[in-house]
């Protein structure tokens, strides 16, 4: 099954992906058995990749006993997801929040604390209180590579992972992917493999126009995604699009979670409040979206009404971690948070359960619905995710997967596949001419502004699947002239993929949910009588997407009606304005 | 008629750039390379030193932040800016 420039591998487990749940998956399957190989597979290097690449202001979901119960956050998640929740996946990661607390505390990750020495809890849903700020949390990056070289897990960076090897049964034998820098084609074979792999960020094209100006890390292209469903996998709500509240341009975060707690909040043009609650779900952008489009708009971050001292702890916050290119920007444009607002935009779409639903489905124990593959982390559908979740699923992910492994044997594997793998990811290399992969990109992903980007039009989506079908023809004709822009090439078919996925799923689904992330025009009203229901996609026996309904699992922990609706009303009630003499 | 095709290039001034008096990338020095998540920097082989190669730079700051002489500057890009 080799050739001249293919590298064969054997390790008992891959954990692809080394952003944030990828090293606790290989750190945990180590722990849980220290004599397996366990290899880190990373696209870019994991001392600096993934979503956290320069660490993370604070954990926003946080349940801590004092100050939330897993039974509450259950709750709170549930309703922010319009109902449409496996809660065991939820209520499973909120039981485990705490011991995950406790682990990065005890790996050296500093939190904010108060004067008694408790976690300094703060409040930004709309129910509960579980955001911890992470004021130094620029290390976290750092803390876990250094437990990743104690546990002795293997890392091989720069490798860009793009078809999941499969067994004659079907169950998951390994990975493939190529070295960016040298094209070089590598065939990793495992008994099991983690997918962690992040959203799928580089979906709709930022207002701006620039590629890689996206609100999540571009490498984060969509890869797991779209691996997973070349398996078989089955994906879960990806109609719940991810949609949000960013500054204009900058296209980072806002960040209303840190500056909510100190006094900062959303405003509109005229500096006035709008929504009740900053914390991002399809109800609050909704409102966000209503506010752009109308006349009270744009939309802004309002500081300028905070004492000074207040203004010099959100600018050492803000501008140190996550996107800390932030404070040139506000800079470059003469923003002074003590003088001026900061204008907002709504991002482009993407999927991540991270931040909303959209994932490859997994249960409780971070099992997908193909043998031996695991998925953790942005990619993963348990809805609200963050960080955090993150962290907690890519330990399930490694543990239950240093089970699954424990004395089964390599999988045989038929050569063909790999032949045909390794064709169709160098071919742009191999040709002499063709379509440069940055304009495909760009062409691409306009469409997907054109067609998919809320509000939804059935027509359009229509259209877009046309004008999909054309790009895949151009996926042929793709003309890489490095390994670097081969890299570029196997990102924008991933990313057609997802692009599909996207306007499948949310064809499916006829009716609107979530807010603005499945707003569509031709069937406005929530329909809870026919789609109080997950809507899964996979790719069936006959190599077609379709789509089909799960019922929703039953709830762990009950809704009552009148919190059933408490998401619905996040917009500030309107007061009375006097009367002009 | 004989059409010919050709391929042409689009002109970008690289948000990333590298102090060549600080940069230490001649003595072996490739954290910024390492680091940059796009893979966007390379060294020179004439100068000896780091230079972005790509401009497809998400203006996230591990290669300046993590360079031992403080020899690199990342810019917002200017479509951004």
């Amino acid at each position: 099954m080799s050739t001249a420039d293919t590298r064969i591998h054997e390790y008992d487990l891959v954990v692809v992906g080394g952003g944030t749940a990828g090293p606790m998956a290989a750190i945990k399957a180590k722990e849980r058995n220290p004599a397996l190989r366990v290899l880190l597979l990373d696209k870019a290097h994991v001392k600096r990749s993934g979503a956290i690449s320069m660490g993370m202001d604070g954990l926003n979901n946080a349940v801590i006993p004092g100050h939330a119960t897993p039974e509450q956050y259950t709750k709170e998640i549930t309703i922010a997801n319009d109902g449409i929740v496996n809660q065991a996946t939820v209520y499973a990661y909120a039981k485990h929040s705490f011991a995950t607390i406790e682990q990065l505390d005890r790996w050296g990750v500093r939190f904010e604390r108060d004067e008694t020495g408790d976690y300094a809890v703060k409040k930004v849903h709309h129910m509960g209180a579980y955001v911890l700020p992470m004021p130094e949390g620029h290390d976290v990056k750092k803390v876990l590579y250094r437990q990743l070289k104690r546990a002795r897990v293997a890392i091989t960076n720069r490798i860009v992972a793009t078809r999941l090897l499969q067994g004659d049964d079907g169950a998951i034998a390994g990975v493939m992917g190529f070295d960016c820098r040298t094209a070089e084609f590598h065939v990793i074979r495992a008994k099991a493999v983690v997918l962690a792999c992040g959203a799928a960020g580089r979906l709709g094209l930022p207002a701006s126009g620039y590629l890689m100006g996206t609100y999540e890390n571009p490498t984060n292209a969509g890869d797991g995604y779209a691996m997973a469903y070349h398996a078989g996998a089955e994906l879960a709500n990806l109609e719940c699009f991810q949609i949000n509240p960013l500054i204009k341009d900058y296209n980072g975060p806002a960040c209303a979670y840190v500056t909510g707690p100190l006094g900062g909040f959303t405003a509109n043009s005229r500096g006035q409040r709008f929504i009740e609650c900053d914390y991002w779900s399809g109800q609050m952008m909704w409102e966000f979206w209503q506010e752009l489009q109308g006349g009270n708009g744009p939309v802004f971050l309002k500081l300028d009404h905070l004492a000074e001292e207040t203004i010099q702890t959100i600018e050492t916050i803000l501008h140190s971690n996550e996107r800390p290119s932030r404070g040139e920007f506000h800079a470059g444009r003469g923003t002074d948070y003590r003088r001026d607002m900061v204008e907002m935009h709504i991002s482009e779409i993407g999927f991540c359960s991270g931040h909303s639903a959209s994932g490859v489905w997994v249960n409780e124990r971070a099992e997908t619905s193909v043998p031996g593959l695991y998925a953790a982390g942005d990619m993963a559908a348990v809805p609200h995710n963050y960080m955090l979740g993150a962290f907690t699923y890519g330990w399930f992910a490694g543990e239950n997967a240093a089970d699954y492994i424990a004395g089964r044997a390599f999988a045989a594997v038929d050569g063909a596949q790999v032949e045909r793998a390794q064709a169709r990811v160098l071919a742009p290399l191999l040709r002499e001419q063709g379509l440069a992969p940055a304009q495909v990109e760009y062409k691409l992903r306009r469409f997907v502004n054109d067609y998919l980007q809320p509000p939804k039009v059935t027509r359009k989506m229509d259209i877009a699947l046309d004008r999909f079908d054309g790009i895949r023809d151009d996926l042929e004709q793709l003309h890489a002239t490095s390994p670097h822009e081969l890299m570029r090439a196997a990102e924008v078919s991933v990313i057609r993929d997802c692009a599909e996925m996207a306007a499948r799923a949310s064809l499916f689904r006829t009716e609107s949910r979530w807010g603005l992330y499945h707003y569509r025009v031709d069937h406005p009203q929530r329909n809870d009588a026919d789609w109080f229901c997950h809507a899964h996609l996979k790719k069936d026996d006959a190599g077609r997407m379709s789509s089909f309904k799960r019922a929703v699992e039953p709830y762990i922990v009950p809704i009552d009606s009148q919190e059933r609706t408490a998401y619905d009303r996040l917009r500030v009630a309107a007061t009375p304005q006097p009367a002009l003499a | 008629m004989t059409f010919t095709f050709r391929e042409t290039t689009q002109r970008s001034a690289a948000p990333v750039t590298v102090d060549h008096d600080k940069c230490i990338a001649d003595k072996g020095c490739t954290v910024c390379v390492d680091v940059c998540p796009l893979d966007l920097l390379a060294i020179d082989p004439d100068t000896g030193k780091a230079y972005m190669k790509f401009d497809e730079c998400w203006y996230c700051m591990p290669c300046a932040k993590d360079c031992p002489t403080g020899a690199v500057r990342v810019e917002i890009p200017y479509l951004l800016r």
